[in-house]
């Protein structure tokens, strides 16, 4: 048979495998000689909402600040397992922690804006990665995509720290949106907001699918249940169930899932 | 019916007497210093202005008190406070950089650590012997500028490194944090974030370090600056005169009248003082408010 044109059998193999942007295999996290996170594997689908839910303490987002190794900068952390993107290991040593986090964004529990202009908080993360194209377009189109940018397009020049909270929020979205990551990570961003700066964050996430994949770290069961595609619940530092969104909130698996979406403890 | 039962009352009472004198006794204890001062100045500014004229800043000393000025001390403490800035600044605030953000948190750092502390409370006679046979005599610097500014940068070194090392971690770390997600490098979020977040803290800790050098004279006399310059220095090398020698200088005269010029001097003095703090404040001032 003569050679189609087309992917071959690798490329589609890999095709397949891009699926997952990122594949959590065997992951244990520690501090110091506590367990936090144990042997949980699951794989994070490209351009969907993952949530990770839990009581707190549960690991949750442990797990979620070692997808784009910020654990590095707590004392005693130690991961083990593999945590697979691309094609490699995040914490293989040839890896560069600093390159990882330029692919992998996140998006802080509290609001965290530079105390610099709105212009300069999203400018500043391309510009020291070596972004050589105008930086105007890219703030304009990075605060567009945190539909920010009406409210703040006229004093893109003033501090940051005047933004209100649900505004800081969404600027801290779009500085992360300007290095275009290829995983956001967000860890309870909505747990410092009113709920109108909420559902706005929320509608935004919906937008923001399309062109990314997101995970999310919530202790909001509800916002789990409306935003994400898949859930995982995690308690004491073990993956109970990981599953389709909907399964997870109507026919659990475990009991212990139901037991907490349905309220009963957490 | 009243709010409060007459125990309740009289027992609130009694907390906020003691509470009010504790606030008297604070009040009084700020006030006698403000007096105590006040009077120093007094006594200065009596005795002294009515050396101070244009003559007087505008002269080299003299034997005669009315042709006497201060101009060469004047020129030589600024002269000495500017190569104290070059030297101590960079130096104190890269060291303090360094502790708080790149050095382990081992034995090591705790050893440097408790050495810099030491070292603030190292009376100044002992740095002016140790610049005398370092910088003098060894590296023969001479009785120069340089080596009077060497020493005392020494001096001040440990309180700008204190006082930078607070300022740094004073920055939150949500701040560094952001900067880390971004994919920054460890030196791109403290140039970027943690430097200018902490400038104000680190411009107090100057500011109070330069105040001290620039009244010091303990380590000048024991280095050896002059204390009868008819000259100025021309370059960094020059011999010089400060403005604590000439003070000194004049005070230990038998004449009424150099008495009142060491007076008059002690006026100029702390008029540069106050303007070199008062630009330095401008200036935190101004960065503090683009920060905000």
């Amino acid at each position: 048979m003569s050679q189609v044109p087309g992917p071959s059998l690798a490329e589609q193999k890999l095709q397949m495998h891009k699926k997952s942007a990122l594949e959590l295999r065997n992951v244990n996290i520690f501090y110091a000689d506590n367990k936090a996170v144990n042997d949980v594997s699951f794989n994070i689908r490209r351009n969907k909402i993952t949530a990770i839910i839990g009581p707190s303490g549960c690991g949750k987002s442990t797990l979620l600040r070692s997808l784009n190794r910020m654990n590095d900068f707590v004392e005693g952390a130690r991961v083990e397992g593999e945590l697979i993107f691309g094609e490699e290991n995040l914490y293989s040593n040839d890896v560069d922690a600093v390159e990882v986090r330029r692919r992998i964004g996140m998006v802080f529990q509290k609001p965290n804006p530079f105390p610099k202009s709105i212009y300069n908080n999203i400018a500043w993360g391309p510009l020291i990665n070596g972004y050589k194209e105008s930086t105007d377009e890219l703030v304009e189109r990075s605060l567009k995509q945190a539909a920010l940018w009406e409210e703040v397009k006229d004093r893109l020049h003033e501090s940051a720290l005047n933004l209100s909270g649900g505004q800081q929020q969404r600027l801290c979205i779009a500085r992360a949106l300007a290095m275009e990551p290829e995983v956001l990570l967000m860890d309870e961003p909505c747990s410092a907001l009113d709920p109108i700066s909420t559902s706005y964050i929320e509608d935004l996430l919906f937008e923001l699918k399309s062109r990314y994949t997101i995970v999310i770290v919530t202790h909001n069961m509800q916002q789990a249940a409306r935003v994400s595609d898949y859930t995982a619940f995690m308690e004491m530092g073990d993956l109970i169930e990981f599953n389709v969104t909907k399964k997870i909130f109507t026919r659990p698996a475990m009991k212990r899932t139901e037991e907490y979406v349905t309220g009963r403890f957490g | 019916m009243s709010f409060s039962s007459e125990q309740e009352s009289r027992h609130l009472a009694r907390r906020h007497r003691k509470a009010k004198i504790f606030a008297l006794i604070c009040a009084a204890i700020t006030w006698s210093c403000v007096l105590l001062l006040g009077v120093l100045l007094y006594q200065v500014s009596v005795d002294g202005f009515k050396w101070l004229d244009w003559q007087f800043i505008s002269s080299f000393p003299s034997r005669f008190p009315e042709r006497a000025g201060i101009k060469s001390a004047l020129v030589g403490t600024i002269w000495l406070i500017s190569l104290v800035a070059v030297f101590s600044i960079p130096v104190g605030v890269s060291t303090a950089l360094y502790l708080e953000e790149f050095a382990g948190k081992g034995k090591l750092a705790k050893i440097i650590e408790v050495n810099i502390a030491n070292l603030a409370g190292v009376p100044s006679i002992v740095y002016g012997i140790l610049g005398l046979a370092i910088f003098v005599r060894y590296f023969a610097l001479e009785r120069s500028l340089i080596s009077g500014a060497l020493t005392m940068s020494l001096l001040i070194l440990p309180v700008i490194i204190i006082a930078s090392r607070e300022a740094i971690k004073t920055v939150p770390l949500s701040i560094r944090n952001a900067a880390y997600s971004l994919g920054a490098t460890k030196w791109q979020t403290t140039w970027s974030h943690v430097l200018p977040a902490s400038f104000p803290g680190i411009m107090t800790g100057v500011i109070l370090a330069l105040s001290r050098a620039i009244g010091e004279t303990a380590p000048l006399i024991m280095i050896g600056a002059l204390t009868f310059v008819a000259f100025l220095p021309e370059g960094p090398m020059d011999s010089f005169t400060a403005m604590p020698i000439q003070i000194y200088n004049w005070v230990s005269r038998p004449q009424q009248d150099f008495h009142e010029l060491a007076a008059a001097g002690i006026i100029v003095l702390l008029a540069v003082l106050l303007i070199m703090n008062a630009t330095a404040i401008y200036i935190r001032n101004k960065t503090e408010r683009r920060l905000k």
